[in-house]
């Protein structure tokens, strides 16, 4: 039982998401592109930087890699607190 | 298994390649704005040397040259130093390129067009690439280190 | 000759193989693996979404002179799903550590219950 249900429920999402890659507008087509036409033309005068993607990254979207840098130290700290040895009179298990 | 490290080859091949793997990750975040390459990637380099490191040589091997604590300071000073560069200009907004096109460090104007990269160009981001790039080397350093060490330690308990 | 949008099938299909690995294995880490098949495909389809055709890198280092460049934005957000998708991946793995530590065994269908 358990196992046809899981059986439905994975084709039918299988089927939404081929039916929503073959409805997708052509492979090298992009439809507006007017924001990253601007970046392209004009990285190098505002950012003096040839790599237009670093300058996205870092100076256009900055707020972006912000995020991102919170997330990862988060995952650190999460773990490294996750590994911590304990006194030997506590375990895991009784903390009360 | 994982105390000892690996066979005689494999360790004298890391300790001829572990110095070129990090010169290399060097370069990658530091012409992060010229080249492909950046903080990001240059950081999973060099965190990628020092998981050679420490699966060829054993976690017995690695005590004595990686300590934990210098790893996780870095990584704090990494990134309060991305979040003080984005500081630095917010007399006009918050993440305003000060440097660039200023005549300063990492200064100097560009060329348009297609043109071999100078290193003096850049503004903010080449410090912005060094920040992030200590913060992702040492955090990915710093959790196989704790996932290797900390999971022997308990077996034996 | 033009692919239309095959390559978009592609990596629908790399989504739709990592939630089969997600919902019908019974291992931890085959299920971590479904997980990150799942992130692979999504950022495959974030790039491929910024592809001009004839285009080249959008880096001025290399390119030559009056060249069409495929859009750069696309790119800088797939770095931060990849890293994203790091972080998500190693707390996984911490914690099919402990339950194995805890319960001995990486059988989801063997901790189901909440024991002290």
């Amino acid at each position: 039982m358990r196992k046809v249900t899981l059986l439905v429920a994975f084709l039918f999402v299988s089927a939404f998401l081929l039916l929503a890659a073959t409805s997708m507008r052509d492979f090298g087509a992009p439809n507006d592109a007017a924001m990253d036409d601007y970046f392209i033309a004009n990285a190098q005068s505002e950012v003096a930087a040839n790599n237009v993607v670093t300058a996205v990254v870092f100076d256009y979207r900055g707020f972006d890699t912000l995020g991102e840098a919170t997330v990862l130290f988060a995952a650190v700290v999460g773990i490294l607190s996750l590994f911590r040895k304990l006194r030997k009179e506590e375990r895991w298990g009784d903390e009360r | 298994m994982n105390q000892q490290g690996m066979s005689v080859i494999v360790r004298t091949v890391t300790r001829f390649v572990y110095g070129l793997v990090l010169v290399f990750g060097f370069y990658v975040i530091m012409h992060g704005h010229l080249t492909p390459g950046g903080g990001f990637q240059g950081g999973a380099v060099v965190a990628s040397a020092f998981a050679l490191l420490l699966v060829a040589f054993g976690a017995a091997g690695v005590k004595g040259r990686l300590d934990k604590h210098l790893l996780q300071t870095l990584e704090e000073i990494g990134a309060l130093a991305f979040l003080g560069l984005a500081f630095a200009g917010v007399g006009t907004v918050f993440f305003y390129n000060l440097l660039a096109n200023s005549g300063s460090l990492f200064g100097a104007s560009v060329a348009l067009g297609p043109n071999a990269g100078v290193l003096n160009t850049g503004g903010l981001v080449p410090l912005m690439n060094w920040a992030v790039g200590l913060k992702v080397m040492t955090g990915i350093a710093c959790i196989v280190i704790v996932m290797l060490v900390g999971a022997r330690k308990e077996e034996t308990e | 000759m033009s692919v239309g949008n095959f390559p978009f099938v592609i990596a629908a299909l790399l989504v739709a193989f990592g939630l089969y690995a997600l919902l019908f294995k019974r291992n931890l880490i085959k299920m971590v693996i479904g997980i990150s098949l799942v992130e692979t495909g999504v950022n495959l389809f974030l790039v491929m979404v910024g592809y001009r055709s004839g285009g080249a890198a959008p880096i001025y280092t290399y390119a030559t002179a009056g060249e069409r460049m495929v859009l750069p934005t696309p790119q800088a957000l797939t770095l931060t799903s990849i890293v994203i998708g790091l972080a998500t991946t190693a707390l996984l793995l911490s914690f099919a550590v402990f339950v194995h530590r805890h319960y001995g065994t990486l059988d989801v269908r063997k901790i189901k219950e909440l024991r002290g």
